[in-house]
């Protein structure tokens, strides 16, 4: 029931968001969320944005994890 | 895809899987308790590339598996009332009720519509000001926001025909209910990404608090998935349980505040009864006073008697993690996706059918 991908919020009007999904463009609510703007990076249940990812924890778990395991390099 | 390719790495994932398999000792058990994360264990193949000696369990996760017969039975009481037309998510049509199923109701003629979100059902409620439209209420705390929000906007445009039968479970009464069910061994819990970013990590404090048991937040990519795995391992291997966040690009400690005030505003806490499980206290949401006018339990007078769930389905142990798909005698047999038993086989989220699409035995 949950749609895992983070979606682009590609355009705003009102409380609805125009947001694209690996190519596809699709509307969702944005009353669920505090503040979002055209660029952010959300998540969409059910036809609501339910969260803004976070950039800066993103880049940060990622950059532990590679550094955790070295994979970068090793990439097949 | 940003946020999402970097956790695809296979050269990533392959290194916590060596990690994995450094770290498990003994035979344990997880449970997953979303249905999104059991879908995506099965179909990136997870299962096959962990050590044997962890199994993972699905529990109770997938909103359609959870809903009581009772409720499935008032669905179908629903839709058979005049002038009503019901709207739903996809997978509760074709779940078994006692005598019935929507799907059946659909073949007889009742106006049964499938929506991807309640501003679907919203809209078919306007466009139809001369019959009732009710939308089924089920699914965990990322949804419920989604239905308050709906039955908000109605209550502000002064809709007088939409209506919302709840039947909403919550996450967190759910784990202590199944650490207190006899027979169900759990050495270890991988927790639902979405719900959490709705309820925040804190949300399983009192739990944790209660039964420290390894406890790891999961986002859905392999890469995600195998982390928290390995964050429960080792948490198992140093004898050390913690509640871990391993989904920190989504998922915050105190969650999307302004979702659950929307819950909280028109839905209030009450003893529900699960599938399998029974009655968990405080598992469900009961709409509130000020909301009532919206509340189809309250609007119609439905009445539901005798409800059985479907003879010889094991979907109430399959959701407790007491017994896998293959050990329910009509798995395969007499239930397949095709012409279901119980919902476990229903829903694309459901463990039985997640078994039988991608579980060949070694
Ligand atoms: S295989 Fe069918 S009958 Fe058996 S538990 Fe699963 S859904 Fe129920």
């Amino acid at each position: 029931m949950c749609l895992a991908i983070p979606s682009k919020i590609v355009k705003i009007e009102n409380t609805m968001a125009v947001i694209d999904v690996e190519g596809v463009q699709r509307q969702a609510s944005l009353l669920l969320l505090e503040d979002a703007a055209v660029g952010d990076y959300v998540i969409v249940h059910a036809g609501y944005a339910i969260n803004k990812l976070d950039e800066t924890a993103a880049a940060e778990s990622l950059a532990l994890l590679r550094e955790a395991f070295s994979a970068s390099e090793q990439n097949p | 895809m940003k946020y999402a390719d970097e956790y695809r790495d296979s050269g990533l994932s392959r290194k916590i899987i060596e990690k994995i398999h450094q770290t498990a000792g003994k035979n344990i058990r997880l449970m997953e308790v979303c249905g999104t994360h059991t879908v995506s264990i099965f179909r990136s193949g997870i299962r096959s590339v962990l050590p044997e000696t962890i199994s993972l369990l699905s529990g109770p996760g997938c909103p359609v598996c959870v809903t009581d017969q009772q409720d499935i039975d008032a669905f179908i009481a629903l839709s058979r009332i005049e002038n009503t037309i019901i709207t739903t998510f996809g997978d509760l049509i074709r779940v078994p009720g006692t005598t019935s199923s929507l799907q059946r109701e659909q073949a007889d003629g009742r106006d049964i519509r499938i929506v991807y979100s309640t501003m679907d059902a919203l809209e078919i409620a306007r466009k139809n000001p001369d019959k009732n439209v009710v939308f089924l209420g089920i699914g965990f705390e990322t949804t419920t926001p989604t239905i308050a929000a709906s039955l908000i906007s109605a209550r502000q445009s002064g809709l007088k025909n939409y209506f919302v039968y709840p039947a909403h479970k919550l996450v967190p009464p759910a784990l202590f209910a199944l650490m207190e069910t006899i027979g169900v061994q759990i050495d270890g819990f991988l927790l639902p990404g979405h719900v959490s970013v709705i309820i925040g990590t804190d949300a399983y404090r009192p739990f944790f608090e209660k039964h420290p048991l390894p406890c790891v937040v999961a986002g859905f990519e392999p890469a995600d998935i195998l982390l928290a795995v390995l964050q429960l391992s080792e948490q198992i291997a140093d004898g050390a349980p913690r509640l871990e966040n391993a989904y920190p690009r989504a998922v915050t400690a105190s969650g999307n505040i302004r979702a659950m005030k929307m819950t909280d505003l028109v839905f209030e806490p009450c003893d529900v009864p699960w599938r399998g499980i029974g009655v968990i206290p405080k598992s469900g949401l009961a709409i509130k006073k000020e909301f009532e006018m919206f509340d189809a339990g309250k609007q119609f007078d439905i009445t539901v008697t005798e409800s059985q769930p479907p003879k010889g389905c094991a979907c109430g142990e399959i959701l407790t993690g007491k017994k896998i798909p293959p050990e329910c005698a009509l798995y395969k047999k007499v239930c397949t996706p095709m012409s279901p038993v119980g919902p476990c086989m229903v829903s694309a989220e459901g463990t039985c059918a997640a078994y039988y699409k991608y579980f060949t035995s070694k």
